[in-house]
């Protein structure tokens, strides 16, 4: 409520002193100073645990990484030789981890279009009502435990993909990734991945679909007002404008894809070869790896499972530091 | 006499909305989709279900296309691309249809009268599906995910206290730390647990896997509970500071009671999240065939009952996965429906 006209002082003939501006004390009191304290203790938990994730396999793993240096990461076998002789043993993940990555690989690339197509239906297609229910049911998938997914890959899905690959072979085998010269398909890549890409769609749609909704509306109404397309507005608005996000979502998507363990174990065969066939019966998988060598392990080979550990830490790190940069920068923005 | 003059303010409308004829157009061109997919099922190498939705799938934006062919190039990739988003979707959502239902059905064949009270003491696994049950598994998983809870929620909800309410120095730091955490792969968590809880304490116990599921738990929490805690209104917090409260009473009295039900959802879905996981489990807790509520020894769990009963390509054992696996799957869906309650409690203040 401002006044009509202003009032000068000096005109009347008053002097005015200016206070001096009061300074401003927050000192906590003890107790808030012991909370402060105490929750930011408690808040650095999860970095502890982070460098003790990486410390203690560090630590158990070193033996090998000193035995075998970079040679553990580039070798593709994995021999024990003579139990009781480590100096026979002859230890690599390279085709595990090349086998990660082309599994990854494969489940991201089969599930980023669907997961745009979803984020776009959700966010401007349907009415709040179905947007509610399908919301509830993205976040039930992404849910769901790996094992019923691998219970359900192995069963299900399993002979359907043997089907496709034989005929995906037949026509185009000519390619060399969809040739097949042992003729044994089943537990393959292609499957393992396809049945990742199932698991990190809600993933990557529930970024994707945070960051569309977050597109210039004014923009979005103005395409609309010119008359264009809704698609028109989708491709020159939404998409360019959620690019840096949807990137960042499906490397949060990838980081899961490579860590995950049970899905792929019961749906991936290990072979200690590296291979780009992805139909073929033979593909490789640090986290299966681990999972599978875990069992009947010697002291040895534990050691060099911890190693293995430490180097998909790494990795699946390096990707989520990526991914957690790029999408909080896209959230930013707005 | 005053003259009242009615106006009606226009009701706002969404940007595109389908007229009917479009509506029609579109019904038109999935009911021919799926006449000509059907056709197309008897008639080619394209059967079964699956075959018949890959080619109305395809036809669908074909027809789509021409119905719409009058009205220019831009309505048409209009259509086209709306009729692909929506057949995108539906095939996404077949396999996971697919899952529940498969689930369901080959699960229920496993139960019988006390499946669920029962375990395998004395059962072997490829013995007649009446005998046995998972019992076990079920005090098992429930042990584990509540020490886990105990352990990660506190964690959790401090790591958002001090983001939000104490916003330090280090809150950017931490939140992306918890971001991090929340990639780190479920085995690696498992093998961390072995390398230190396992080792330490010479062997497989629950309170291993209950840790791994805690360090698995607590990202889900945190983050939640950050959500959940910028709820809470500015107003609340500056009248509790003008009544002269401290920080920390802020906090317990005010903050925290305001939002209990959204720090409960948190802890569910944390919850939710673990109680399936296996990986780590396998590298921890081990399994047990016993109901045991002993947390020194190994102990069994749902997903790994699932996981052993599978290995083992018996019949009646792979039968009993599914059985697992249904139960699995009824109690994420009940913790599931928890959070969406208490969520929506939370939405209505």
């Amino acid at each position: 409520m401002g006044l009509p006209f202003t009032v000068s002082c000096e005109h009347y003939g008053v002097q005015t002193t200016v206070p001096e501006k009061r300074s401003i004390e927050n000192n906590l009191t003890r107790v808030d100073k012991v909370f402060q304290n105490l929750v930011t203790l408690g808040a650095f938990f999860s970095m502890v645990v982070l460098a003790a994730i990486g410390g203690f396999l560090l630590y158990r793993g070193f033996e090998i990484f000193k035995d075998f240096g970079f040679s553990f990461i580039t070798g593709s076998k994995w021999d024990i030789g003579n139990p009781e002789d480590t100096s026979t043993a002859i230890l690599g993940i390279g085709a595990m981890l090349v086998g990660s990555i082309i599994t990854a690989i494969i489940a991201v690339l089969l599930s980023v279009p669907f997961a745009v197509a979803t984020a776009l239906l959700i966010e401007f297609y349907v009415p709040g009502w179905i947007k509610t229910i399908l919301v509830s049911i993205l976040d039930l998938v992404a849910a769901l435990p790996s094992v019923v997914f691998g219970i359900w890959g192995y069963a299900v899905l399993l002979p359907l993909v043997e089907d496709w690959s034989v005929t995906i072979e037949h026509y185009l085998g000519w390619i060399p990734i969809f040739n097949v010269p042992s003729g044994i398909f089943g537990r393959s890549p292609f499957l393992a991945g396809l049945l990742l890409s199932l698991m990190i769609v809600p993933i990557i749609t529930s970024v994707a679909r945070e960051v569309y909704s977050q597109a210039p509306r004014d923009l979005i109404d103005a395409a609309s007002a010119l008359g264009g397309t809704r698609w028109g507005a989708l491709r020159a608005v939404v998409l360019p404008f959620g690019r840096s996000g949807l990137v960042g979502g499906t490397m949060l998507g990838l980081g899961r894809a490579l860590g995950e363990t049970v899905a792929v174990y019961l749906t991936l065969n290990l072979v200690f070869e590296i291979n780009f066939k992805i139909l073929a019966s033979a593909g490789g998988n640090v986290a299966s790896l681990i999972a599978t060598k875990f069992g009947e392990a010697t002291e040895y080979e534990l050691k060099a499972l911890m190693a293995s550990g430490l180097v998909l830490f790494l990795v699946t790190l390096l990707v989520n530091f990526g991914a957690t940069m790029i999408v909080n920068k896209s959230r930013k923005i707005v | 006499m005053s003259i009242t003059v009615e106006t009606m303010a226009p009701v706002p409308t969404r940007p595109w909305r389908n007229s009917r004829a479009t509506g029609m157009r579109n019904l038109g061109a999935i009911v021919l989709a799926a006449i000509c997919g059907a056709a197309i099922n008897q008639v080619t190498g394209l059967s079964g279900f699956l075959g018949l939705f890959l080619a109305a799938a395809f036809l669908f934006p074909v027809f789509v296309a021409v119905a719409n062919a009058k009205r220019g190039a831009n309505v048409v990739t209009d259509r086209i691309a709306s009729a692909v988003i929506a057949v995108a979707f539906i095939a996404v959502t077949i396999p996971w249809l697919s899952i529940f239902i498969t689930v369901f059905q080959k699960g229920s064949e496993a139960f019988h009268s006390s499946y669920l009270t029962d375990d395998m003491r004395i059962t072997p696994s490829g013995d007649d599906l009446q005998y046995g049950g998972i019992a076990h598994a079920m005090v098992g998983t429930l042990l584990m995910v509540i020490v886990a809870t105990i352990i990660s929620v506190p964690f959790g909800i401090i790591a958002a206290i001090y983001i939000v309410e104490v916003k330090g120095r280090f809150a950017g730091l931490i939140r992306f730390l918890v971001q991090a955490m929340s990639g780190v792969p479920s085995i690696v968590a498992g093998l961390f647990v072995y390398s230190t809880v396992v080792i330490f304490f010479g062997g497989f116990s629950a309170w291993a896997g209950a840790v791994a599921l805690s360090i698995l738990m607590l990202p889900t929490v945190a983050r939640t509970s950050e959500e959940v805690l910028k709820l809470v209104s500015v107003d609340l917090r500056t009248s509790s500071a003008a009544l002269g409260a401290t920080q920390a009473r802020t906090v317990f009295t005010v903050v925290i009671p305001t939002v209990a039900s959204g720090l409960i959802t948190a802890a569910v879905l944390g919850v939710a999240r673990v109680v399936g996981e296996t990986a780590p489990l396998i590298l921890t807790s081990s399994y047990f065939v016993a109901t045991s509520t002993n947390l020194n020894d190994p102990i069994a769990s749902l997903p790994i009952y699932i996981f052993s009963s599978l290995g083992l390509g018996d019949q009646n054992a792979t039968a009993r996965a599914w059985g697992g696996a249904l139960v699995l799957l009824g109690l994420v869906f009940f913790f599931f429906l928890l959070t969406r309650i208490f969520s929506s409690r939370i939405k209505r203040k």
